[in-house]
């Protein structure tokens, strides 16, 4: 690891004034990031320790949803009675991702930020527009398979790793920060992650030093919940797709988010007015850009959510 | 930092220490002084371990793994992967199981750590411990204290009710079964693959056939 000088935060202000700072980084859970320091496909040159911020709770929201702190760990929210009951996707997209111990540290805001897994910005000594702007992009002609079939740009062809993301982007999560200056301010989920554009080290709708206070669910919207993954081995791995689903919600149409697919959560609220998996599929995955690796994702998301819909229609 | 407290010495550390030794002799006062300085400031941090309240200065860079077996000299959590994918140093900090070598020593100011060391002694196995011998759970053992670190900490979380992802019903209480325990034990790789014996002995310790 290159060196760095450590603080403990004093306030959610206080903290981001500090992260604002050139070369400084928050640090939570660190189970991503300190991954990657001892990589050097980070190098922080200041630390800003938010663990002791509070921002650890579950609370009822005002308007029938839940507030979830951004300190809150993966293994909390995934066993909260509430999340269990009202947001069943949820629970089960936490539960399919990392392990026990990941989960113990693993925060709810840590989870959003997560980077990707892309294995050429794992590889410093490779070109990787997302960890040195301007030196290209490896995975272009590279090892695809894991990588992303939509969204994706001449600059980058990364994925988002977060089940639990996915799970949210279904939910219609709002992601609260709080600036340097005490301001905050509510981001609706769908806008938070960024597609790579010409731009992929730029993730998140983020600020320099914006920090992420809590995340909130809207009201329950009922229907029955499935996370669906698929991958390489039956426990932790990251996903080659995901179908995050809530089927019959009180209101409105189904909902359908994906993982593994792209740069953020995939969701297009167009489709779920499509009738069957091979509708649902087509609409979603419209304009497509597979490589000759990844082109088995196509197929597979039509397949997984054919099983979910019929996992859905039994339950 | 005392490198010799409570400890028989040890082959390796006999070699070490000596060509350590021999090189200091050789080299000018200054440079001695650099290799032992930190080119960040050290922060203080307390917390207790198995019960003993121990109170570091360290590097930030140092992770609670390291802080362990090096600063603290308990040897019994192993660095196998370093990052996370292994489960070799699996600890518990204020009875939950975690990864010590994705965290840093200095986030931990206040916590209550418990390694192997803390969880029983050669006299006095834990029951997890007993189990493991009896069940032949491992071949080499390097795998073996993050493997009992974490069932035990597992089990303790079945019994709190934390669903998993093979759990059937999200609103009902978790059982312990072969399914669950495969599932839950995903963090700890063991490259001997005494896996059937490591879920009998958990099995053992919970009062379920798992075979």
């Amino acid at each position: 690891m290159k060196a760095f000088t450590y603080e403990r935060a004093t306030s959610p202000a206080a903290a981001a004034a500090a992260a604002a700072k050139p070369g400084a980084k928050f640090i939570a859970g660190g189970t991503n990031l300190l991954d990657l320091m001892k990589l050097q496909v980070e190098t922080p040159t200041h630390l800003v320790d938010v663990n002791r911020l509070g921002l650890d709770t579950i609370e009822a929201s005002g308007d029938g949803g839940l507030r979830i702190g951004a300190l809150v760990r993966n293994t909390a929210l995934a066993a909260d009675p509430r999340v269990r009951r009202d947001y069943g996707v949820l629970s089960r997209a936490l539960l399919s991702g990392a392990s026990g111990q990941l989960r113990n540290k693993a925060t709810t805001a840590g989870n959003l930020l997560q980077r990707t897994r892309c294995p050429y910005f794992y590889d410093t000594n490779q070109p990787c527009n997302k960890r040195k702007p301007g030196s290209g992009c490896a995975a272009i002609g590279g090892y695809s398979r894991a990588l992303a079939v939509i969204g994706t740009s001449a600059d980058c062809i990364a994925t988002h790793p977060s089940d639990m993301a996915v799970a949210m982007r279904a939910l219609d999560a709002t992601v609260e920060t709080v600036d340097a200056s005490g301001k905050s301010r509510a981001i609706p989920i769908a806008d938070f992650h960024r597609l790579p554009g010409n731009t992929p080290w730029i993730e998140t709708a983020l600020q320099p030093g914006e920090m992420i206070t809590s995340v909130t669910l809207p009201r329950p919207v009922g229907g029955t919940h499935i996370y669906r993954k698929v991958r390489d081995r039956a426990s932790y791995a990251f996903a080659t797709i995901s179908v995050a689903a809530v089927l019959r919600p009180d209101q409105g149409t189904p909902r359908f988010a994906f993982g593994g697919l792209a740069h953020k959560p995939w969701r297009v609220e167009a489709a779920e007015t499509q009738r069957d998996a091979k509708g649902i599929a087509a609409a979603a995955l419209a304009g497509a850009t597979p490589t000759a690796q990844n082109a088995y994702k196509i197929p597979l998301v039509e397949r997984t959510l054919a099983s979910v819909l019929a996992e859905g229609a039994a339950a | 930092m005392n490198d010799t407290h409570g400890f028989t010495l040890t082959r390796r550390g006999a070699l070490v220490g000596g060509a350590a030794a021999a090189s200091a002799g050789a080299l000018p006062a200054e440079a001695q002084t650099l290799t032992k300085e930190s080119p960040t400031p050290t922060v203080p941090v307390a917390f207790t371990v198995n019960g003993k309240r121990r109170e570091l200065d360290l590097d930030p860079r140092v992770t609670l793994l390291d802080a362990l077996r090096e600063h603290l000299h308990l040897i019994g959590s192993k660095k196998g992967c370093d990052h996370g994918q292994c489960g070799a140093c699996t600890v518990m900090v204020d009875g939950k199981r975690i990864n010590s070598c994705l965290t840093l020593a200095v986030m931990h100011d206040g916590d209550a750590i418990t390694t192997i060391e803390g969880l029983g002694t050669p006299d006095k196995l834990h029951p997890m411990q007993a189990a493991f011998v009896r069940h032949d759970g491992y071949q080499c053992g390097y795998c073996t204290p993050g493997q009992i670190m974490a069932s035990v900490a597992m089990l303790q979380e079945i019994k709190d009710g934390v669903p998993s992802y093979v759990s059937a019903d999200l609103t009902a209480k978790p059982r312990v079964d072969g399914q669950e325990v495969r599932e839950r034990m995903s963090g700890n790789i063991c490259r001997c693959a005494a896996y059937s014996n490591i879920v009998a002995a958990i099995g053992d310790v919970a009062g379920e056939d798992l075979a």
